[in-house]
């Protein structure tokens, strides 16, 4: 067969942080396809590449491992494909080691694994550029030598660092390495190649990451800098992305009301309008959010502090049950569970992952606060507490404080009974880099279109399937009154009434927690539908807080709030659990013990707030 | 001593991982991890809250680790 017209097929593979991804975007752009391999959630990256010479190649993007002897998901699909055992992964013909010339003490170890393979293989030796830095000189031709492979030098942080890597793909592929021989040590050898190949280091001289680290991990002044990254990070997530959403939403409000002027009243142009539309929009305004969000996260991730929090926080969640890993994915679903649930992939242990999925909904998502702002405007009195405390602001940090607490609850009680074994934190502290703009941008791009186009589309579905719940059938003609109260969610939320009513909830609350459940912010907009306003959006709180005021008792708003902190009030994040759990099990299981929490609390306030007169 | 009680700051030899129960998946990724006989750790840092988690440096490699986990770890030079 002609080599220049077969395809290659080559996987990159090398430890956690060893820079491989920023030198699989270097190799390959922007011509990625990133999906899931099959029947895990572990992300598969796979890219094309044109060498100097005119080669094609496919690339894949190995999961980072530490080990051929795999602890996670992760690494075992690594383990999979480099033995040519994944059910649905070829075996590659060319596996590209990637490994960090400053930390080979660590990765050489793993390159000599990869190398007992006997596949055809290449080593990449990335931060060259850092390594030349400290002062190190490694004898690249001696080291190829040693080990029977081709040994190239990249900087992939740098454009054109990558250059040699593209030259070696179009040399013919190299002879399998020979194997170590029988029952050789592979530390020994590890030491033995170093002395030998590598001038060690200057390690007297306190490197970046141990000044870092000094501030960083210390015991008192590390939490407060943990508390003022995320303080500054909540307030971009709210503020800076505040104006973007407005101007969309009043981008879809426009886009509504011009494609409903273009169409004559009918069925299709309340589907388009008020189904498509609004549902897509839903979804759309808070992608500004969601983005600024990741875009920290990207950035913290790829700066070495992450682990960092991580390793502040372990003491807190082994308290839950859960270890330091947990903590991003938890933080993300303050703003939404979406990207917080998708974020815990990065979680190993998969009972600790399942874990934080299934307590994901109960941190206070951003959706919940127009609802809140509503019903605390509606029914707490602007009284300072102890002179300096608003009495509103408090019950706002009550509402969140309350819903932390749980999760901790409810994960200390999920994780009872299992931790028969021990799951360790053992967590690698790589060093602090700045992060380069373009690993963030490929990471957000990605990032954002797996949100738009996977959870987009599910989102727009459901909202679909709400809005025809909440238009069918239609009311008779010359009917005064709400429609919503003659379809199906309108009778659905009229049966639902005796089930709520002892917890204080009246038929007007039942129906709007239907269309409500498209998110939750929805069922504000719903009650101003109720209570046949016919105003949308911000107008409808305005107009809302003295009629619900002067119709709900004291001890039903709270009853409301205690509801809202709980109640899986969003099919999206429900629908995000049975992606990424791959089981209607546990999203069945996650709504069951949400409601219930929330019929509980609910029903504890209620009759609570009425012993104390709020009735 | 056994690199749980390793103070903050000092660095001492490993002799030694030791596996607790019959098969330890946790000493054998220690052992990937560099934690192997001659190789000097040094405690970096300990963690806010009862001192644990600890942070400790192989060469320039730093891991964060329980103290469950470090006391698989058996350091040269004392009893």
């Amino acid at each position: 067969m002609d080599a220049s017209v077969t395809t290659l097929y080559a996987a990159l593979v090398g430890n956690p942080n060893c820079g491989k991804t920023a030198l699989f975007n270097q190799l390959t752009g922007s011509r990625q396809k990133v999906a899931n391999y099959a029947g895990v959630t572990v992300e598969r990256k796979e890219g094309r590449l044109v060498t100097p010479g005119g080669h094609p190649v496919r690339l894949l993007d190995l999961p980072g491992a530490y080990s051929l002897q795999a602890t996670s998901p992760d690494e075992d699909v690594t383990r999979a494909v480099c033995l040519g055992e994944h059910s649905s992964e070829p075996r590659p013909q060319l596996l590209i080691c990637v490994a960090d010339a400053t930390n080979l003490r660590l990765h050489l170890r793993f390159v000599l694994e990869i190398r007992q393979l006997g596949v055809p293989m290449i080593l990449v030796l990335n931060m060259m550029d850092e390594a030349e830095r400290r002062g190190m000189t490694i004898d690249i031709k001696g080291l190829a030598h040693e080990l029977g492979v081709p040994v190239i030098p990249a900087i992939s942080v740098r454009t054109g660092g990558a250059a040699r890597v593209l030259e070696a793909l179009d040399a013919p592929l190299p002879a399998p390495p020979p194997p170590l021989p029988e029952g050789a040590d592979a530390h020994v050898e590890v030491r033995r190649i170093l002395a030998a190949f590598v001038s060690s280091e200057d390690l007297r001289e306190a490197t970046l990451a141990d000044r870092l680290d000094h501030w960083f991990l210390h015991p008192v002044i590390g939490p407060l800098i943990l508390l003022i990254v995320l303080f500054v990070m909540f307030q971009t997530v709210f503020s800076w992305a505040q104006p973007i959403m407005d101007s969309l939403e009043s981008g879809v409000a426009h886009l509504g009301v011009l494609v409903g002027s273009l169409l004559p009243d009918s069925m299709l142009r309340s589907l388009l309008v008020d189904g498509v539309i609004a549902g897509a929009g839903t979804v759309i305004v808070y992608l500004p959010q969601i983005l600024i969000l990741f875009l920290w996260i990207l950035a913290l991730e790829e700066s070495g502090y992450l682990p960092r929090a991580a390793f502040l926080l372990d003491r807190i969640m082994a308290a839950a049950g859960l270890s330091g890993r947990s903590f991003i994915p938890l933080l993300s679903s303050f703003a939404c569970a979406i990207p917080g649930i998708m974020a815990a992939r990065t979680i190993q242990n998969p009972r600790d992952r399942l874990v934080t999925i299934l307590v994901a909904p109960l941190m206070t998502c951003s959706a919940r606060l127009p609802v809140y702002t509503l019903l605390i405007g509606a029914f707490i009195p602007q009284r300072t507490v102890l002179g300096v405390l608003g009495l509103q602001g408090l019950v706002l940090f009550g509402l969140y404080a309350v819903a932390i607490l749980s999760g901790l609850i409810v994960a200390r009680v999920m994780t009872r009974g299992t931790a028969s074994a021990e799951h360790p934190l053992l967590l690698e502290l790589p060093a602090y880099r700045v992060p380069s703009l373009r690993n963030l941008a490929m990471g957000l791009w990605q990032r954002a279109t797996i949100f738009l186009s996977r959870v987009g589309t599910i989102i727009v579905t459901l909202n679909v399937l709400l809005w025809a719940l909440s238009s069918f059938p239609a009311p008779p003609a010359g009917t005064t009154g709400a429609a919503i109260d003659w379809s199906l969610a309108g009778r659905i939320g009229h049966w639902m009434q005796p089930v709520f009513a002892p917890i204080g909830f009246n038929w007007q609350i039942c129906v709007s927690l239907i269309p409500g459940l498209a998110a939750r912010e929805v069922a504000v907009s719903a009650l101003a539908t109720v209570y046949a306003l016919g105003a949308t959006g911000d107008d409808a709180a305005g107009q809302l807080t003295p009629l619900l005021s002067a119709q709900w008792s004291l001890a039903t708003a709270l009853s409301l709030l205690a509801w809202y902190v709980y109640a899986p009030q969003c099919l999206s994040t429900l629908a995000v659990i049975r992606r990424e759990t791959n089981s209607w099990k546990f999203v069945a299981g996650t709504a069951t013990y949400l409601f219930a929490l929330a019929y509980g609390a609910a029903f504890v306030t209620y009759h609570v707030a009425r012993l104390l007169g709020g009735g | 001593m056994y690199l749980n009680t390793l103070p903050r700051g000092e660095t001492a030899i490993i002799d030694r991982v030791e596996p607790q129960g019959v098969s330890d998946p946790i000493m054998k990724r220690l052992v990937e991890l560099g934690f192997v006989s001659g190789e000097p750790v040094q405690v970096i840092a300990i963690g806010p809250m009862g001192g644990n988690p600890i942070a400790v440096r192989i060469g320039s490699t730093r891991f964060a680790l329980r103290r469950e986990e470090a006391a698989r770890v058996h350091l040269r030079g004392a009893s």
